[in-house]
């Protein structure tokens, strides 16, 4: 009997992975496919936290896209792993603090363990050649695919017929012509396939897969590091710049501020390791303080806490300062005013 | 012998990726409860159970606290 070849795929849940599986399986390999969790993902977590959004259907669009194409799924934690990629990306930035091509190489690199590991033959990506300004043109897909070490083992079924044959073509595993030859940034041959194998949902987030694509994403991740003067994070950091305002009116301290129910409810599971405040005369959000701030300065911070509350047109507000060691402090101060607050403390 | 997973706190898709990597020390036939806070699990950890083989016994709510009980598959690679 011949031997079953076995292709791990990168999926990120979008319609371009989900495609490149289905070209191979229609030849007959099986795949499994793999999702890393680099804790910029897109997926999931705004949603779980934001009360306005918990109405929408949950689903991780990875384990769907899975469900849909009968494949197992394996997600991978590199949260730790990859923060080397993030701040010391050897072919730099895109728009953003997105380093697409690194983290292409990484997790290609990552499959290919993850292949030589489990006996597969070879892993297949929904790269199309043009597709993106970093990390899909044609001179940096060869970049890929050698410096992540995968090779000629590296195929991309929607846009294989513009490259050079890899190894399962050479092999006879997969056919050459059945492989398409999409490129550019048009998506309509991505659509016109999706038709012809009977898709009709699928995810298509805007920008990228993650949030460093995200300009006001980026331009707080940077303000965290600049702020501690060291280019680190760790998970809790990364959440939480997905949630409330974020308000920094000098450079050793700033506030998030919750801006509904869900997102009070998240950072109440921080209050223990931040110094945090309510409003206690008007109905107002909790916030949070990342930073130290003086006795001046703990007064201007109350201060917008109450602009944030109810009590925003009112005299006075009373606030509750809960320190770290459980000491509770109560301010009563005026909201600030709207002018009083340059554009540039908005993060 | 049932076995406990403490993934409170945790967002989707930690619960999950919690689940499997414990799942893989389990053998067929084996149960584990899953416990967890954000409910995005209740859609992720069926779907990645179906996907992989395993099966959901049972999915309690209380509060904001949610269990969902899992007999391990025995297919698991
Ligand atoms: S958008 Fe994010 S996850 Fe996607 S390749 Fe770029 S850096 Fe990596």
């Amino acid at each position: 009997m011949e031997r079953q070849i076995k292709a791990v795929a990168l999926i990120s849940g979008g319609l371009d992975s989900m495609l490149a599986v289905r070209v191979m399986q229609e030849q007959g390999i099986h795949v499994e496919g793999i999702n890393f969790f680099t804790g910029f993902c897109v997926e999931g977590h705004t949603h779980a936290i934001r009360k306005r959004d918990q109405k929408k259907p949950k689903r991780n669009n990875a384990l769907w896209v899975a469900e849909m194409l009968g494949i197992k799924l394996h997600i991978i934690d590199i949260v730790d792993e990859y923060k080397d990629v993030l701040l010391h990306p050897k072919h730099g930035y895109g728009a953003n603090m997105n380093p697409c091509l690194d983290c292409k190489i990484f997790m290609v690199k990552k499959a290919l363990e993850w292949m030589e590991k489990n006996g597969f033959d070879f892993i297949i990506t929904g790269e199309v050649v043009g597709q993106r300004p970093m990390s899909q043109r044609s001179d940096t897909m060869p970049v890929v695919a050698n410096q992540s070490g995968a090779m000629d083992r590296l195929v991309r079924p929607l846009c294989g017929r513009n490259l050079p044959a890899t190894l399962p073509e050479r092999e006879g595993w997969i056919r050459r012509e059945g492989l398409y030859d999409f490129s550019g940034r048009s998506r309509k041959p991505q659509m016109a396939l999706a038709r012809q194998y009977g898709f009709t949902d699928w995810a298509s987030p805007a920008g990228g897969c993650c949030f460093l694509t995200d300009e006001a994403y980026s331009h707080k991740l940077v303000d965290l590091w600049q702020s501690r003067s060291s280019r680190d994070y760790d998970l809790d950091d990364i959440l939480l710049l997905k949630v409330g305002r974020h308000v920094r009116p000098a450079p050793h301290f700033k506030l998030i501020v919750g801006r509904e129910e869900g997102e009070n409810n998240f950072l109440e599971g921080y209050r223990k390791e931040f110094i945090h405040l309510r409003c206690e005369s008007h109905l107002g959000p909790l916030v949070l303080i990342d930073g130290d701030p003086n006795v001046e300065e703990m007064r201007l911070a109350a201060a917008i806490a109450a602009r944030y509350s109810q009590g925003r047109m009112a005299d006075s507000v009373e606030v509750s300062v809960h320190y770290r060691d459980g000491r509770e402090e109560r301010l009563t101060v005026a909201p600030l005013d709207p002018t009083q607050m340059p554009p540039e403390w908005m993060l | 012998m049932s076995e406990t997973l403490d993934a409170r706190r945790l967002l989707c898709p930690l619960p999950v990726i919690r689940t499997q990597d414990k799942v893989v020390t389990l053998s067929p036939g084996a149960r584990l409860t899953v416990i967890a806070t954000d409910p995005g699990v209740l859609n992720d950890i069926p779907a990645w159970c179906r996907i992989n083989g395993h099966r959901v016994l049972a999915t309690r709510q209380e509060g904001r606290e949610i269990e969902i009980d899992i007999e391990v598959g025995g297919d698991e690679s």
